[in-house]
């Protein structure tokens, strides 16, 4: 075999080396934290730390419940505000915006995907939490002082200042995926609805969109899974205070990742704290995982059903 | 004569540089099948998708002319598409299901256009997919998705929707060209029988097709419009040279040669 | 048939009122960073180090966490680099196009973008202690690198399967390996956007705070050693933010505004960039 030829396929061997080392590396992260985790699902059964909100980390007590509560409170929020919106500014791109006016939009929102978490955080101090004080909450609070709106968090760090943020940072990723998935649909179809007399937003209604489905369900499956497992910003605005159960969109939240971060100093001095709070970082690397691999697989199939 | 159901005047459109069409004055007749000829590139789907302005679709289109269909200009600013095209069904070359089940394509143009009674739905989609004669395939199945069927099941499917919606003209754009023998002949049956009732107007690169269908002859190259008549006159006396290659089959040379006269002009 | 028409111009209206939002939400982030930040900034800021009672209100700056960011971003990206290359030039180049070690390959990528950084860096920290290591630049790299090598690998993948198949075919019509075809003709074409690929991920890599807050932990001197913790904007933001006094939060200001123009500049780069490196790309 010729030099060149040799470095060819040591070159390959190389490189299929690093490639076997991705397709592991979600597995080696999961055995890796589940092994650091381990000492507490030896003594306490998986259902009382899912479901107990008893933490007291100094009596042993590690109940996640209210940080499970407090994402999925965060999380459902940022989803109902996002979806709609992103769903409609991608139809909006890809169906009736100019090519101009599209091609100076799709910069921005990669521009808007690339802000740093911490920045948001920022934004939402600055700009959300005196908007949830000074006007969301005092409003609805008096009117509708019933589920989910009441509550007595008059500080503006709450469940939907985190959530409003989420949704904003997690906007972009569903506008970009709902938008390629509307182009795979083929001009045909709308031709062929159009000539029956439909108007474009009739097309998009009942033909265009059903065939996205699929993939718009993906998008917000992605979002999701993103708004999981943010930390940083929503850390920052959602007030992350150890009292109970989020029962309002108003009251303090303490999302799991925040959960994580917010407890790095005391972690190693504290028995069985670090194997608490790993297992914290196993769920939401399960959960997220399970949500990815649902999304794309999704996209997926679109994309070989277009070949 | 004839009485005229649309009346192009005068119509050029353009694609950006591309200028698909020129000056094109002719009459279409009623309740007979116009059969659109010539060589590809002529304009024959151009001419065909400006009749219910579905080249409005596209990116940088410029249309000059008129188009009068029972007296009235389609491009007159005020008119509503949706109604126009309402009035026309169309065959594309290629059958596009839409993504729903046979049942549903076939009440999509009625739905869309308001109506909700189901007793009335089911007789359209019934006597619809009858005068397609796709009735007795699919009666059984008319919840499964349309996607499943043939490509010849597919176009009759579409010949379905498009009577659905009550049209007065049916357009076709080489719409058997995609099919098999058998389910294309099916197809030229219905038409046939549907000239009664329906102005048809049929875009065909077959000779033999517009032969065989067509009442009136449309002849199209390079946008512009050679000659036309009716169907007899065409095929047994045509006045062009171009039309009489053409029928003939001729047209590559003559091509050839024109060319070569032009070169050297130039 | 009016209906129809007001139904069409309801959500046309609300299509419009989404985008204007989901715009106007970014120039509403950047305004404030930028009127908010940009009268907190001082040159002072930007060249000292914290002295100590920084985060108290006393003297020093934040050069200690530009540094940090900009050291441990660099040293992430190239690591990141030297395992994304390799593989994506294999997918690429190496194996068929329809082979189902590619898809799976890239369908792990998709799935590992999605995971969480604080994950990355909960996982970070556990081979930390597993190897005895303490919090440090290089823990802190090495996670990093780890979070942005799937955003990097897909980004480069998309670059690369768009060469047109003709290129490689006259590479390989002239007697090269498939090594050669792709270090000397595949990356040459596809270079533009692989540098865009590597800018984005050293954007996200920086601007990140949750994968370097167990492994790089903090620090108030400057990246002097590997085996130290060094510090990181995203960090030090937090931290003057989370203060009770006034003048530091400023400065928290002040520094997002400096993490924003950095990510800013890094995307208007990478655009300038891509139109301008064309010259030896083949059309």
């Amino acid at each position: 075999m010729t030099w060149r030829g040799f470095k060819d396929a040591i070159g390959a061997k190389i490189m299929f080396l690093f490639a076997s080392f991705i397709l592991s590396l979600a597995f080696v992260m999961a055995l890796g934290l589940y092994l650091r985790a381990r000492p507490i699902l030896a003594i306490r059964p998986l259902k009382t730390l899912l479901f107990s909100s008893l933490w007291h980390p100094l009596q042993g007590e590690f109940g996640l419940a209210s940080f499970i509560a407090g994402t999925l409170w965060v999380t459902a929020i940022a989803i109902i505000i996002a979806v709609p919106l992103s769903i409609l500014t991608a139809i909006y791109l890809s169906e009736y915006a100019h090519r101009r006016i599209r091609e100076f939009l799709k910069p921005v929102v990669d521009l808007l995907a690339g802000i740093s978490p911490v920045i948001y955080g920022v934004w939402g101090i600055i700009a959300i939490v005196p908007l949830v004080r000074d006007y969301l909450m005092p409003f609805l609070s008096e009117r509708f002082s019933f589920f989910p709106f009441k509550s007595d968090n008059y500080t503006g760090y709450s469940a939907i200042t985190g959530g409003i943020v989420l949704a904003v940072m997690v906007s972009p990723i569903i506008i970009s995926i709902v938008e390629e998935v509307m182009r795979t649909v083929p001009f045909e179809i709308r031709e062929a609805s159009q000539a029956l007399g439909a108007t474009k937003w009739q097309t998009i209604k009942h033909a265009v969109l059903k065939k996205a489905l699929p993939g718009i369900v993906a998008a917000v499956i992605l979002g999701l899974s993103r708004a999981f497992g943010e930390t940083m910003a929503v850390l920052m605005v959602a007030g992350c205070a150890l009292h109970g159960f989020p029962r309002s969109i108003f009251d303090t939240a303490y999302p799991l990742p925040a959960l994580i971060a917010n407890t790095y100093g005391e972690m190693m001095s504290i028995p069985l704290y670090d194997a608490a709070i790993l297992l914290a970082a196993l769920i939401l690397l399960m959960v997220t995982t399970c949500f990815n691999m649902i999304a794309w697989g999704i996209l997926l199939r679109i994309e070989q059903r277009e070949m | 004569m004839f009485k005229p159901h649309i009346q192009v005047r005068e119509l050029s459109i353009s694609y950006g540089d591309h200028q698909a069409l020129k000056n094109v004055t002719v009459d279409i007749p009623e309740k007979q099948i116009t059969a659109i000829i010539g060589p590809s590139g002529c304009g024959k789907t151009t001419l065909v998708k400006s009749f219910n302005r579905l080249i409005d679709l596209q990116e940088g289109v410029k249309v000059s002319g008129q188009i009068l269909v029972d007296g009235e200009d389609i491009y007159n600013p005020g008119v509503d598409v949706t109604l126009l095209r309402k009035k026309m069904g169309l065959l594309s070359q290629r059958p596009q299901a839409l993504p729903m089940s046979i049942y549903d394509n076939v009440a999509y143009g009625p739905r869309i256009h308001g109506l909700r009674n189901k007793k009335e739905l089911d007789y359209i989609v019934e006597t619809r997919l009858k005068e397609s004669s796709l009735w007795n395939e699919v009666k059984d199945r008319l919840h499964s998705p349309a996607s499943r069927l043939s490509i010849g099941q597919q176009q009759r499917l579409c010949l379905a929707r498009g009577l659905a919606v009550n049209p007065e003209i049916i357009l076709g754009d080489e719409p058997t060209s995609a099919l098999d023998p058998i389910s294309a002949e099916r197809i030229e049956q219905r038409f046939l029988e549907l000239k009664d009732k329906y102005t048809i107007v049929l875009v065909t690169h077959v000779l033999r097709q517009a032969k065989r269908l067509a009442d009136y002859v449309i002849f199209l190259y390079l946008g512009e419009l050679v000659e036309h008549g009716p169907a007899e006159v065409i095929f047994k006396d045509p006045k062009d040279h171009r039309t009489k290659a053409y029928i003939e089959g001729t047209f590559i040379e003559a091509v050839k040669i024109r060319k070569t006269f032009i070169d050297q002009e130039v | 048939m009016n209906w129809r028409k007001v139904e069409e111009n309801i959500f046309r209206g609300l299509m419009l009122l989404s985008t204007v939002i989901v715009v106007g939400s970014l120039a509403f982030i950047l305004v404030i960073i930028f009127l908010k930040g940009l009268p907190a900034l001082s040159l002072n800021m930007l060249i000292q180090t914290p002295k100590g009672g920084y985060y108290l209100g006393k003297e020093g700056g934040i050069l200690n966490a530009i540094l940090g960011s900009l050291v441990l971003g660099i040293g992430a990206t190239l690591l990141a680099l030297l395992v994304s290359l390799p593989i994506v030039i294999y997918l690429n180049i190496y194996l068929p196009k329809t082979s189902k070690f590619a898809q799976v390959v890239r369908f792990f990528f998709d799935v590992l973008w999605g995971i969480p950084s604080i994950v990355y860096g909960a996982f970070g920290f556990t081979v930390m202690v597993f190897f005895g290591l303490r919090a440090s630049l290089l823990a802190g790299t090495v996670t990093v690198a780890l979070f942005i090598l799937p955003m990097m690998s897909r980004a480069m993948d998309e670059v690369l399967k768009m060469v047109p198949f003709e290129l490689k075919e006259a590479s390989y019509a002239l007697g090269s390996t498939r090594l050669e075809t792709a270090l000397k003709v595949i990356v040459r074409q596809a270079f533009p956007g692989i540098l865009t690929a590597i800018l984005v991920a050293f954007g996200r890599g920086i601007s990140d705070a949750a994968s370097v807050l167990f492994t790089a932990s903090f620090t108030d001197s400057l990246p002097s050693s590997l085996l130290k913790p060094v510090a990181t904007l995203p960090l030090a933001i937090f931290f003057q933010l989370a203060t009770p006094f006034p003048e530091v939060q400023q400065r928290g200001y002040a520094s997002a505004f400096v993490l924003t123009v950095i990510v800013l500049l890094i995307s208007v780069i990478s655009r300038i960039i891509s139109k301008r490196f064309t010259k030896h790309v083949v059309k």
